[in-house]
This record gives structure tokens, C-alpha cells and sequence, in this order.
């Protein structure tokens, strides 16, 4: 099977005053294996629902490979789609839903047999044909409605949260399984999730949506890495925001003050500002939990940011410190649980490096 | 090939809903029925009433004037009333002991509620005859405990008809507070009892004030079916026991006076839905009622 | 709901209580009864009755006999009664099922102009007096002759017993989850197809209740059969009306023990069906 590129061009959505999607545009390649990421209410689902053909765009167009799609019937696109509730047949066995699609397509009675056998085979479910799908677990459910999905061959797969029902292991499960299906069949598929995590595993790129728009697109490591806006650098991993001041900004860096914390340095201007920031120029600096050092005051020459340790919270792998700063920010620093090294405890004071590379810096204010 | 534009030019907008061009089509043979079966008989039942044989309200007129039909107008909602009241004293304990009870018990109510309410109103006519006879049941029954010499006349009066008509809408007063009353959770009465109230206090400040919702619709039910009635005060009634819909009868097919058969069915029709309007109002009822 | 635990704590207050509380449960029980024997009395009654071997109607009857029975399965006039009401029964059935399947898809899943009107519409006949729509519709067929037609009586009928139809079907439509018929049409699915290999087969019990319910409301119905009957085409039901005013024999028992148990067989055939697919009583 081959996967069909999708393109949507300013596809938008209006239901009466509501604009649910705003002019979207995104190209997904052929065969991959993209993720729409975002809170409830940000579009994501309704962007799925109308190129799988179930709610008509108000704005815009997409095509499937090369074939216009924007007003297509449902039934005609030739898409595979798993629900979030499986919507599984539930008055036909395990293999009469699989066929389905098939007798829709009138295919003949021993080809589908053998289909159906296959798509059972590729989600291991080989000897549940005769079931009910009453009669089976959520993550069988699951299966089945993958299988379904993909019994006819289609050239994109869409996924609207098929995970969410599923306890935490069985999910981490089902992701890698997914994953490695879409790799052996080399189909396209538009994966919707709330769960970053999850789209971090799982997608070639991911697509971050907020309030009908899209935010950004990329791949997993420049998503985390260069987050473009604030709202990403928070969505996709845990990001520390600190309100920062440019004191200066010439050849040998840049360098942010912020208040009674202390300063930042950068060695050069970050490649997601279309223009330097001037001096005086209030900004936006933002730092992962796990690229900050702590060390105690004074050991070493670096320049720091002083702070005291309000808590401890162990997760298991690691440690997060939340520090008060000087200036009176709360800053979580990321540590992993290393039995060697000394960590400090509730009370302590430390210093905080972050490293120049580690700075994200946006010139959007605080809301 | 593109989803179906639609007569004005625009696209449905959603799967989900079956298109208005769809919709229309498929309530088409549903909305013929209802003109052919329905809106036109009786349109030409209120056209009838007013401009047969020339235009006038005189037959409207006669309703409010004439003694006789006033009288019937009256005697109807009275019959109504008492009937609805006696259904809701007679099914208000009904109703509960089905919402408290389980197991057999709760299987043996059901079954005496849910059987005569699918019975043929008829049947159930046909049997108080047979139970009210000179010679039936009930007096039967009073001549050998001793309470009376001679058979008494039993049918053919008000009270015959009253307590048939109790009998076939007691159903239709004790499923609406049934299924109220089976809603209300068993913790508010545990939680009154808990803070101190007795049984029957529980019952009046919970339970009954609870019911409420169903007791309306029960209430609104019967007291409407019990004024549209025709078959059981057709067969138990006497001249002395006429109401609205017997009437409506005699007009028709023994007076022959069509036009004012149609004044007093129109007048019927709008008290009832007059009375459905000022209900719903009132209660903010907008479920059909439910059967079986 | 089940108050087993209310019981047995009742139970075990009800040790420590005074006897007057005791009285007064055994009173209510009594009391209702009563009522529940008021509720039964007059429905089965017909049963016994039907079995008498005296001329006239008496209780308790004397002797056992099926002469009434026999008396009415050769009486022809009887018996034309029946099969013409059962005739109307089956159309109406049908009719009214396949019409108000059809609306009822329209109300719950269309996109309908005047939806609610319609939906008022569609109950409309539930609340009107059947005497009105009798005398309407007699006024309407006198002079057209058409009194005692069948296919008069199919369309009064199913008018009728379109309602039930809708109420049944409209309920088992609003149980039934929406993105299935979405799934259907993602495997290229028609809306025919989705409805037909979809939809239908998961609200079939919706449309058999709705089934009986017309059946029934047909096959029962004595006001509008009353007035609408002719000499030729006369239902069951009027029949009996005109017998007990002229003809009052223990016959008329027998006919309305066999309307009875038709009724009860349909109607605990759906209840057991229900029971079955565990939906609980009584809606």
C-alpha cells in the first residue's frame, strides 16, 4: 500500500459566529505519520472530521494525492478512520466488521474471507473473527477497529484519540504497535491527540493547534528544541518562563537582566527572531527544567542565578526543585535521581546555570 | 462526485445530519397521512360548524345558550374532575408501593397495572357491564352479605360511569408517578430520617414534593382522556348521565345535525388542547408521554 | 432503586416499634390491594365469563363450557367481523411502521425546517379526542359512501398508529450512537446502505414495539371503528358495541376474551423482549 500525500489550503470551519478552524494550511508527505496536537476546543478534531468528510469546510480546500477532495462524500473518499470510541458494529461479529468496507466495495465473497483474515493477522486477532464486539477487551476493540480501517488498502489513515480509553501501559503498547504498522504498510496517517507525549513518540511531524489556528509544525526534535511561540514551548514539554529586560545586544552576545534575579548571557541572536532585540526591549525567556544546573553559591564563575529551594518532588527517574529566585520567580529545575552526586534539600540556597543554547526567546508578552 | 448541493445552492454542512432535502422526503408520507387522515377531516369538521348552511356561530351560540348543552359542558368536566381525582387517590399509593417494592411483589403491581392498560378500552366497558348487571357480580355481592334486599340499578348512572372511567385511566395516572417516584433516590429519605424526621414526615417533605413532576403529567393526562371519553359513557351511561362526547355521538348519527355535531367537537377539541398549552406552560413538560 | 436494604432496615426497626406502626403497614397493604384487585377485576373477568354455560351473563358462572367460543368461530357474521378487523390490523401495521420509521429518522437525525412544530405534529393524534377525529372523519366519508371501506380505515387507522411508531422508534434512534452510521459511510457506506445494514438492525426492537403498539391500537380501537363502520365493512369492535346494546350474551365474553388475550400475548411478548435486552421496566 502506498500512502497518498494530503493537503489542506486555508481550510477553515465556521459554525454561525464560532470559527472552529481558521485557514489552516498543511502539506503531510506521503506515508507520514503526522500528529494534530492541542487542548480540547483547539480545532484539532474538527480538522480531522472534515477530511475524513464529515463536517463540510466553511473556507479553503485539500486535496488527497492529487484528487480535490473538499466536497467529496464521506463514503467516497477512500480513508480509513478509527473513532475514539472504536464505533465498532456491535450486532456483527469481529470478521463481519472487518469485511465490511469490502462488501460496501463489492468485493467477492472468498477475496474478502482472505482479506479479513490478513487485516485480523496484522493486529493479531486472528482467532477472534467469531467474536462479538461486546465480548472483547478495549484494547482488542481497538485492534479491530484499526483492522477495519485498513482491510481495503486505503491510502491515509485518520485517528481521532484512539488511545484515550486505554490504561497507561496498555496505551505506551498500542503506540509502538501502531507505529510500527504504519512503518510496514507505508501509509499515510493524520493522528489527532491532547497527549504530547504521545505525539512525541509516535510522529514524523506534529502539527500544534490553538484556538482554530496552527501554532506550529515540525518534527518531534525541532518542536521541543525550537519551540516558535510560547504556547508550544509549554504544550510540548515543560518550559520555565522568565520576564526578562535586553541590557545589551552587539558582537559578543546578548545579554538579558532580569531584575534582582541576575543576568542571562547568550553567545548569539536565536534563529526564531526575525529581528535582534534592542536594549531595553522587554522579552519572554523560557528554559526546559532539565537543561538548568544547580550548584551551590559561589562555586564557580559562571554567572548565576541565585535562588532558594521551596520544595522537592521526586518522580521516580528524577527530581524537580522548585526554586524561588531572588527576584522572586518560581523556576522548576529537573535533576535526575544520580545516588552520587549531593542534591540539595528544602531551605537550601543554590545557584542556577543555564547554559546560552538552552535559552528559548520570545518577544510575545504575557497574557 | 461532489456531496449534493441543495435546491438553494448550498452544501449540507455536516455528515452527521441527514440533509433538509432528505429529512423532507423521508417525513413526506408521514405529513400526507396527517393532512389526508387528520388536518382536513377535521378543518372540514370547523368549516362545517361555522359556514354550513350559510355563514354564522349560531351553532356556537346555541352551546352557550341552550340550558341542555351547558349543562353537558358542565357535567363533562365535573365527571372529568372527580375521575382524575378519585385515579390520582386511588393511584398515588399504587404508584409508590411499585416505586418502594422489589422482587415479586414489584413484578405482581406491574402486572396488575400494565394489564388492564393493554386491554381494549371496550373490553373493560363491556366487563363493568357485566359486573354492575342486576344480576352481576357487585350486586350479587350485596344481597348476600345482607346489605340489601333487591338488586339495586347500578348501570346506566353517573356513578356507573365514574367508576369505570377510574378504572380504565387509573394506569395513565400511576406510570407518570411511578417513574418519577422510581427516580428519586433512596438516599434523601435515609438522609431525612438521619436528621430526624419520622416515616410520614420523610414522606410529605421528600418524597411527596419530589413526586410532583409526575403527579402533574398523570394529573393532565387523565383529566384530558377522561374528557374525550366516548365509549364507556356510551355503554354505561344513561340520558341522565349525557356528556360532551356521548353528545357528540347523538348529534352525528341520530339528530343528523352536523353543523352543530362540529360546533361541539371543535369546542371539545380546543378546551383539550387549551387546556395541554396552559399545562405545558405552566410545567415546562416537553416529553411526550411514553407507553409500554 | 431496589430497597432490599430499606426493607431489612425497616425490618429490623419495625421489631422495636410499637404495634401501631405495624397496623398501619398491614392497613396500606390491604388498602392497596383493593385497589390493585379494582385495577384486575374488570380486565379478566371476561375470562370466566366466557366460560359459563347459562344463557345470560352471570358470576360466578354455574358450568364450564366452550359453547360461546364455538357459538362464535361459526357465527359468519362474527367471523367476518374479525378477519376485517384483522385485515385492517396488518395494513395498518405496516403502513403506520414503515411511515413512521421513516418520520421518526426525519425528526431525530434530519435536518428538519420546523422540527419542533412537526414533532408536535407527530403526536398530535395521542392527544386529540378520538370522538372528534370519529365525527371528523365520519363527515368527511358519510357522503362519499366510503363508510365501511377497508382502505378508509387504513388511513384512519394508521393515522392512529403512526405515534406510537414514532415515540418507539425516535427513543431506540436516540439510544443509538451517531458515529456508527459515521463509521458506515467512512467504509463507503450510502446513506441506504448505513441505514438499512446499519442502523435498522441495532433499532429493531424500537420498530417490532412500535409494531405491536399499531397493531394494537387497530385492532383495540372502538370510537373511530364505531362511527366509520358501514353495513358491509364493520370491525370487531363495532360489532360488540352493537351487541351488547342488542344482543347481550355470554358470546360477547368469549369475543372479548379472545381480544384480551391477543392483546396480553403481544404486548408481554414485547416486555420479555426488553427485559431481555435489559433496557428495565416501564421506560
Amino acid at each position: 500500500m502506498d500512502g497518498a500525500s494530503v493537503s489542506v489550503h486555508g481550510l477553515g470551519k465556521r459554525y454561525g459566529a464560532v470559527r472552529a478552524v481558521k485557514a489552516v494550511d498543511i502539506e503531510v508527505r506521503p506515508g507520514e505519520f503526522l500528529s494534530l496536537l492541542g487542548p480540547s476546543g483547539s480545532g484539532k478534531t474538527t480538522l480531522l472530521m472534515m477530511i475524513a468528510g464529515f463536517e463540510i469546510p466553511t473556507e479553503g480546500s485539500m486535496r488527497i494525492g492529487d484528487r480535490d477532495v473538499t466536497y467529496v462524500a464521506p463514503n467516497r473518499r477512500n480513508i480509513g478512520m478509527v473513532f475514539q470510541r472504536y464505533a465498532l458494529f456491535p450486532h456483527m461479529t469481529v470478521a463481519d466488521n472487518v469485511a465490511f468496507p469490502l462488501r460496501m466495495r463489492k468485493v467477492e465473497k472468498t477475496e474478502i474471507a482472505r482479506r479479513v483474515a490478513n487485516a485480523l493477522a496484522l493486529v493479531q486477532l486472528q482467532d477472534f473473527g467469531k467474536r462479538f464486539p461486546s465480548e472483547l477487551s478495549g484494547g482488542q476493540q481497538q485492534r479491530v477497529a484499526v483492522a477495519r480501517a485498513l482491510v481495503f488498502e486505503p491510502p491515509v489513515l485518520l485517528m481521532d484519540e484512539p488511545l484515550g480509553a486505554l490504561d497507561k501501559k496498555l496505551r505506551e503498547q498500542m503506540q509502538i504497535e501502531i507505529k510500527r504498522l504504519q512503518q510496514r504498510l507505508g501509509v499515510t496517517v493524520i493522528y489527532v491527540t491532547h497527549d504530547q507525549e504521545e505525539a512525541l513518540t509516535m510522529s514524523d511531524r506534529i502539527a500544534v493547534m490553538r484556538n482554530g489556528s496552527l501554532e506550529q509544525i515540525g518534527s518531534p526534535t525541532e518542536l521541543y528544541d525550537s519551540p516558535a511561540t510560547p504556547f508550544v514551548a509549554d504544550f510540548v514539554g515543560k518550559t520555565n518562563f522568565l520576564e526578562a529586560v535586553c541590557q545589551s545586544c552587539n558582537g559578543s552576545g546578548l545579554e538579558f537582566g532580569l531584575g534582582q534575579s541576575g543576568f542571562i548571557s547568550l553567545k548569539d541572536c536565536p534563529p526564531n527572531l526575525t529581528t535582534p532585540p534592542r536594549p531595553g526591549e522587554k522579552m519572554r525567556l523560557g528554559v526546559r527544567p532539565e537543561a538548568i544546573r544547580m550548584a551551590c553559591p559561589g562555586d564557580s564563575d559562571d554567572r548565576t542565578l541565585n535562588g532558594v529551594v521551596e520544595a522537592v518532588i521526586f518522580v521516580g527517574s528524577f527530581r524537580t526543585f522548585l526554586v524561588r529566585l531572588t527576584g522572586g520567580e518560581l523556576v522548576h529545575v529537573q535533576a535526575s535521581t544520580d545516588h552520587d552526586m549531593t542534591q540539595p534539600n528544602e531551605g537550601d540556597r543554590v545557584g542556577l546555570t543555564i547554559p546560552g543554547q538552552a535559552v528559548q526567546i520570545f518577544r510575545e508578552r504575557r497574557q | 462526485m461532489a456531496a449534493k448541493l441543495l435546491a438553494n445552492g448550498r452544501r449540507p454542512t455536516s455528515a452527521r445530519e441527514y440533509g433538509p432535502m432528505l429529512a423532507l422526503a423521508l417525513i413526506t408520507p408521514f405529513v400526507m397521512l396527517l393532512f389526508g387522515g387528520f388536518l382536513y377531516p377535521v378543518g372540514a369538521l370547523l368549516w362545517g360548524s361555522i359556514f354550513v348552511p350559510e355563514a354564522t356561530l349560531a351553532n356556537y351560540a346555541r352551546i352557550l345558550h341552550e340550558p341542555l348543552f351547558l349543562l353537558v359542558l358542565w357535567r363533562t368536566f365535573e365527571i372529568a374532575f372527580v375521575v382524575t381525582a378519585l385515579a390520582l387517590l386511588l393511584g398515588y399509593p399504587v404508584a409508590l408501593a411499585m416505586a418502594r417494592v422489589s422482587g415479586r411483589s414489584a413484578l405482581l403491581i406491574a402486572a396488575c397495572v400494565l394489564i388492564p392498560l393493554w386491554t381494549s378500552v371496550l373490553v373493560r366497558s363491556y366487563a363493568w357491564i357485566v359486573l354492575l348487571q342486576r344480576n352481576g357480580l357487585v350486586n350479587n355481592a350485596l344481597i348476600e352479605t345482607g346489605l340489601t334486599d333487591a338488586p339495586l340499578r347500578l348501570l346506566y348512572t353517573q356513578g356507573a360511569v365514574i367508576a369505570a372511567m377510574t378504572q380504565v385511566l387509573l394506569p395513565f395516572m400511576i406510570l407518570p408517578i411511578y417513574s418519577v417516584v422510581r427516580n428519586i433516590p433512596d438516599d434523601l429519605v435515609r438522609a431525612a430520617r438521619n436528621l430526624g424526621a419520622g416515616s410520614f414526615q420523610a414522606f410529605v417533605r421528600v418524597t411527596l414534593p419530589l413526586s410532583f413532576p409526575g403527579v402533574s403529567a398523570g394529573v393532565l393526562i387523565t383529566f384530558i382522556l377522561s374528557l374525550g371519553f366516548y365509549i364507556t359513557p356510551a355503554l354505561l351511561g344513561g340520558p341522565s348521565t349525557l356528556m360532551m362526547s356521548t353528545l357528540i355521538g347523538q348529534q352525528t348519527t341520530e339528530l343528523l345535525d352536523w353543523p352543530f355535531a362540529g360546533a361541539l367537537a371543535t369546542t371539545l377539541l380546543f378546551a383539550t388542547l387549551l387546556l395541554v398549552i396552559v399545562f405545558r406552560r405552566a410545567l415546562a413538560l416537553n416529553k411526550g408521554f411514553e407507553l409500554g | 432503586m431496589a430497597n432490599a436494604d430499606l426493607v431489612l432496615a425497616e425490618q429490623a426497626a419495625r421489631e422495636k416499634r410499637p404495634l401501631a406502626i405495624n397496623a398501619a403497614t398491614l392497613l396500606a397493604s390491604v388498602a392497596i390491594g383493593l385497589i390493585l384487585l379494582f385495577l384486575l377485576l374488570p380486565t379478566l373477568i371476561v375470562i370466566p365469563m366466557s366460560l359459563g354455560t347459562s344463557a345470560y351473563i352471570e358470576f360466578p358462572p354455574h358450568g364450564l363450557t366452550l359453547r360461546w367460543y364455538e357459538a362464535y368461530f361459526t357465527d359468519p357474521d362474527w367471523m367476518a367481523a374479525t378477519w376485517f378487523s384483522f385485515r385492517i390490523a396488518v395494513a395498518t401495521t405496516g403502513s403506520a411502521t414503515i411511515i413512521g420509521t421513516l418520520a421518526a429518522v426525519s425528526l431525530v437525525r434530519g435536518r428538519l425546517p420546523g422540527r419542533e412544530l412537526l414533532r408536535a405534529l407527530a403526536l398530535a393524534p395521542l392527544i386529540v379526542p378520538h370522538i372528534v377525529i370519529a365525527v371528523a372523519l365520519y363527515l368527511v366519508f358519510a357522503p362519499l359512501g366510503l363508510t365501511g371501506s377497508f382502505y378508509g380505515f387504513v388511513i384512519a387507522h394508521s393515522m392512529l398508529a403512526v405515534p406510537y411508531v414514532v415515540i418507539t422508534v425516535s427513543a431506540a434512534l436516540q439510544r443509538f450512537d451517531p458515529n456508527l452510521e459515521l463509521a458506515a459511510l467512512n467504509c463507503g457506506a450510502t446513506r441506504l446502505q448505513a441505514f438499512l445494514h446499519i442502523v435498522l438492525p441495532n433499532i429493531r426492537p424500537g420498530v417490532a414495539a412500535g409494531a405491536v403498539f399499531a397493531f394494537l391500537a387497530s385492532f383495540d380501537e372502538a370510537t373511530v371503528a364505531f362511527f366509520i363502520s358501514g353495513v358491509e365493512g364493520k370491525t370487531i369492535t363495532r360489532k360488540m358495541f352493537e351487541d351488547i346494546d342488542f344482543n347481550l350474551t355470554p358470546l360477547i365474553a368469549a369475543v372479548a376474551t379472545v381480544l384480551t388475550v391477543v392483546s396480553l400475548v403481544l404486548m408481554s411478548t414485547i416486555e420479555i423482549a426488553r427485559q431481555r435486552s435489559g433496557q428495565g421496566r416501564l421506560g
